[in-house]
């Protein structure tokens, strides 16, 4: 193996920092101020940004590398649940079992799809790929209820077998004794962080995932796909069969998926249908465009900025907005109130839109397009490691 | 190996890192303690989680509103509401154990995923103490689980699959809903009184847990009445269009077409069955009839004049006649201008039930809950069975009413509806055709419909 070039080798550590320091960035304002809804440091969401900035660093892996738009990812995010789920309830909470069978049938599931839809290129491509993730999710949802436990998802019951599990096992997904749900917590002064194992673990996991991805991109595999996305008629045209090449992408870009949703289970042991839905499989390609496709760190912006927006802004109702503006005169009070109200709680999905559309038309190249500028303004000629990270937009 | 001879600067740094070791424990708390979420300052959080985007959002924002009311009323704002007619009178409007009621509101988007993010973010960022709400039994037995893992108490908003407290049941978990069995049980006698003993039918069923439940409860029910059962076609959820699933209907040879449907899905096939004209339609010599099972004021109002003679069940209508509902529907009108559905009720009562549990049990412990509302009080008359015990309670607008120890499913009479033929207002499209009382719709904890002699609620949790 060759050695990492030393910039990447900082933009790793810097990656390695701000994942395990997460717990303290994202808990900025004291507990009990009025900012303190603006806090994200708590186990279920911070959780929920290493994985889906998995989920997005394997989609980034296809999309971002050969232009080729999957719309289909999240069948494979399910097939890696419902994978750790099953292993739960046959041989135990131990998440091992169950996120190495995630990978592997998702990479199964993947080579599977891949090898039919990859005979089309473009939107023909997203078709197929749309149309096998919806025809699994419609057999997880009804027919293979036996299977899956159609829409209520497929739990762990009592009278499960869980073959593995000794009289002093925790209860709860464990990895070897340490259970995902166990959290320390710091007070200081008026701030409280909480370390979550769960959120170490998949913490490690995704900077593991991180650094195969960073191999991938700099890797002679890595450039033969980005020389698909260039101009695969001069690929083919020259000798070179594309197509392996683009099977293979495909297939680690669906173990990425497969992880994360075997991570998903692991966090919380349940395992839904909905998973699988066209909108998850939305989801991670807007995660990816408005971090910045192409980029290595930008899908996993994105992941969080998506994330975030669905877990803390959604959670501005009404009486939220009254207390805020609670200093302004009545009338004014209200007139704010109602002007903001549909942006916020229910409607952050509108404000996402918006902030999409505002990225997609100003910055092509993502929030990390966004970060580069800013850097440039302020007079840096030759960019640092994180933003050299090759910024191709996505078309 | 190389050790260093102690010096004092080494000693220094030493010393200086032994004692910020011995000064952590005194930083960090680790997961010991009581209970989860125990609230120490002067104020308690309860979390609604209910629909507020996708298809039963409508229901949802209702939910939402009946909560905001309940929480009004246990801190003493507002007229009180049912806790003026609530038989505990443990609630004095003085919040719950003298602590102020907070909540805070998530979206379920009727996921069962999104549904379980949202209430673990209320329980491990806000603090929640309980969890209530919520539209669809795939989403209540979702966050039921979820709740019992984590050892906070769920109390269930609409569901009405037999599983949340069938094979689903969760010690930490409470339903104060009706079930699918239950309006099996209610309507059979009712439609074959009206529509005679002779009928055949024809079913399309939401395919997925709770229109099979529904499908097995009404099937075994009208079949003991000597109907018979042409075929259950299953319809995939948010079909949206149903013509092709109709279409086969009449040909089939059946008199009966029974929508095990909810929501936009209920509207859209009865709705497209009317305008098909099925009900103008005669089969084996008699009028061909339409029943919806389970019914909801917000469905009908989307479903219009289709409504009109059509038969389902209710777990309580604005209505009734009686104290409580008569104080619900007064303080729910004045402040929103429009009667409350029966999810609302349910979300309402299980509020202030939950509150009366804590006051009972002097404390926010889930373990002491569950006790609290598991409390022998009596049972209910008329029937002979030894699970028939439980905390009986009255003045809710549902009569009297136990919540089953054996399960932690309510009991009470069940409301069998009709769309009404001639509306005087908007709010005023069903009738009530009949009460049927609790004896006609009991059955046993182990009832093979519900998980059979598998089924236990295992251990409450407190997440200790």
């Amino acid at each position: 193996m060759t050695r990492l070039s030393r910039q990447d080798s900082l933009f790793l550590l810097l990656v390695v920092f701000l994942t395990l320091a997460t717990p303290i960035l994202l808990q900025p304002f004291p507990e009990g101020s009025s900012l303190a809804q603006f806090n994200a440091g708590y186990p279920d969401l911070m959780q929920r940004f290493a994985i889906y900035g998995i989920f997005a660093m394997g989609f980034n892996i296809l999309f971002g590398l050969t232009g080729y738009l999957s719309f289909g990812h999240a069948a494979f995010l399910g097939v890696g649940s419902y994978s750790v789920v099953w292993m739960y309830k046959l041989l135990g909470f131990n998440v091992v079992p169950g996120l190495i069978l995630a990978v592997i049938t998702s990479g199964i599931f993947a080579l599977l799809i891949g090898y039919i839809s990859l005979r089309r290129s473009g939107i023909y491509f997203s078709i197929l790929t749309l149309a096998f993730a919806q025809m699994s999710y419609n057999l997880a949802y009804s027919v293979f209820t036996p299977l899956t436990n159609g829409e209520t998802g497929l739990q762990v019951y009592g009278k499960d077998p869980q073959y593995l599990m000794g009289p002093n096992s925790p209860n709860s997904p464990h990895f070897f004794g340490l259970a995902m749900i166990d959290s320390v917590k710091l007070h200081l002064a008026g701030w409280e962080f909480t370390f979550n194992i769960g959120y170490y673990f998949t913490a490690v996991i995704a900077i593991i995932a991180f650094y195969i991805a960073l191999r991938i991109f700099r890797s002679p595999f890595g450039l033969m796909l980005r020389a698909i996305k260039t101009n695969r008629t001069r690929l083919d045209y020259s000798g070179v069969n594309t197509r392996p090449y683009m099977l293979t992408a495909f297939v680690i870009s669906g173990m990425y998926a497969g992880l994360a949703g075997g991570l998903l289970a692991a966090m919380d042991p349940l395992a839904g249908a909905e998973r699988m839905q066209w909108t998850a499989s939305g989801e991670v390609v807007l995660m990816t465009i408005l971090g910045g496709a192409g980029t290595l760190m930008g899908p996993i912006l994105g992941a969080g900025f998506i994330k975030y927006f669905e877990n803390i802004f959604s959670k501005i109702n009404e009486s939220v907005l009254h207390d805020w503006f609670g200093w302004l005169p009545h009338g004014v009070q209200d007139f704010v109130v109602a002007v903001i109200n549909p942006f916020v709680g229910e409607g952050w999905h509108l404000t996402l839109g918006l902030i999409f559309v505002l990225v997609v038309v100003f910055l092509p190249g993502g929030i990390m397009e966004g970060f580069q500028r800013i850097w440039k303004a302020f007079g840096r000629k030759s960019v640092d490691s994180s933003a050299q990270t090759e910024l191709n937009p996505a078309e | 190996m190389k050790f260093d001879k102690i010096n004092r600067r080494s000693f220094i740094k030493s010393s200086a890192v032994a004692g910020a070791g011995l000064a952590l424990p005194t930083i960090f708390t680790s997961s010991a303690r009581a209970y989860l979420n125990e609230p120490k300052g002067s104020t308690v959080k309860l979390g609604f989680n209910v629909p507020q985007t996708g298809p039963y959002a409508a229901e949802g924002m209702d939910e939402l509103r009946a909560q905001q009311l309940a929480v009004e009323h246990l801190n003493g704002e507002g007229d009180g509401g049912m806790m003026n007619t609530f038989s505990s009178k443990t609630l004095k409007g003085n919040g719950i154990l003298g602590k102020k009621v907070e909540f805070v509101s998530g979206d379920t988007q009727t996921k069962s995923d999104a549904a379980r993010a949202s209430a673990r973010s209320m329980i491990e960022k806000d603090g929640v103490v309980m969890i209530n709400g919520g539209s669809s039994s795939g989403v209540a037995v979702a966050v039921q689980g979820l709740c019992q893992e984590a050892g906070i108490i769920f109390m269930a908003g609409l569901t009405h699959s037999n599983d949340t407290t069938g094979k689903d049941r969760k010690a930490n978990g409470f339903r104060h809903f009706f079930d699918a069995y239950m309006s099996g049980a209610a309507l059979a006698p009712v439609l074959a009184k009206a529509y005679g003993t002779d009928r055949k039918f024809y079913m399309l069923t939401s395919d997925y847990t709770w229109g099979w439940t529904q499908a097995d409860s009404m099937k075994t029910f009208l079949e003991e009445k000597g109907w018979d059962m042409i075929k259950d076609v299953r319809t995939p959820v948010g079909a949206g269009d149903f013509s092709s699933y109709i279409t086969p209907v009449l040909q089939s040879g059946a008199d009966v077409l029974i929508l095990n449907h909810y929501g936009g899905d209920m509207i859209n096939s009865l709705t497209q069955s009317v305008q098909f004209g099925l009900r103008d339609k005669q089969a084996n010599g008699k009028n061909f009839e339409i029943v919806v099972p389970l019914y909801s004021e917000l469905m009908a109002e989307g479903a219009g004049d289709n409504i009109k003679g059509v038969y389902g069940s209710m777990n309580w209508n604005w209505q009734l006649d009686n104290p409580g509902t008569k104080a619900f529907v007064k303080s729910f009108g004045e402040k929103y201008g429009a009667p409350p559905s029966n999810s609302a009720q349910t979300c309402y009562v299980q509020t202030l039930l939950y509150a009366d549990a804590v006051e009972r049990a002097g404390t926010f412990d889930p373990c002491g809950v569950v006790a609290a509302l598991e409390e022998n009080t009596g049972s209910i008359a008329g029937i002979d069975s030894p699970s028939n015990k439980g905390f009986m309670f009255d003045g809710m607008g549902t009569g009297k009413t136990m919540y089953r120890s054996a399960d932690h499913q309510c009991f009470k009479d069940v409301l069998v509806m009709k769309g009404k033929e001639s509306p005087t207002n908007k709010y005023d499209i069903l009738e009530i055709v009949e009460t049927t009382p609790v004896s006609n719709v009991w059955y046993e904890p182990d009832n093979e419909m519900f998980g059979g002699k598998d089924a236990s609620l295992g251990k409450c949790n407190s997440g200790a």
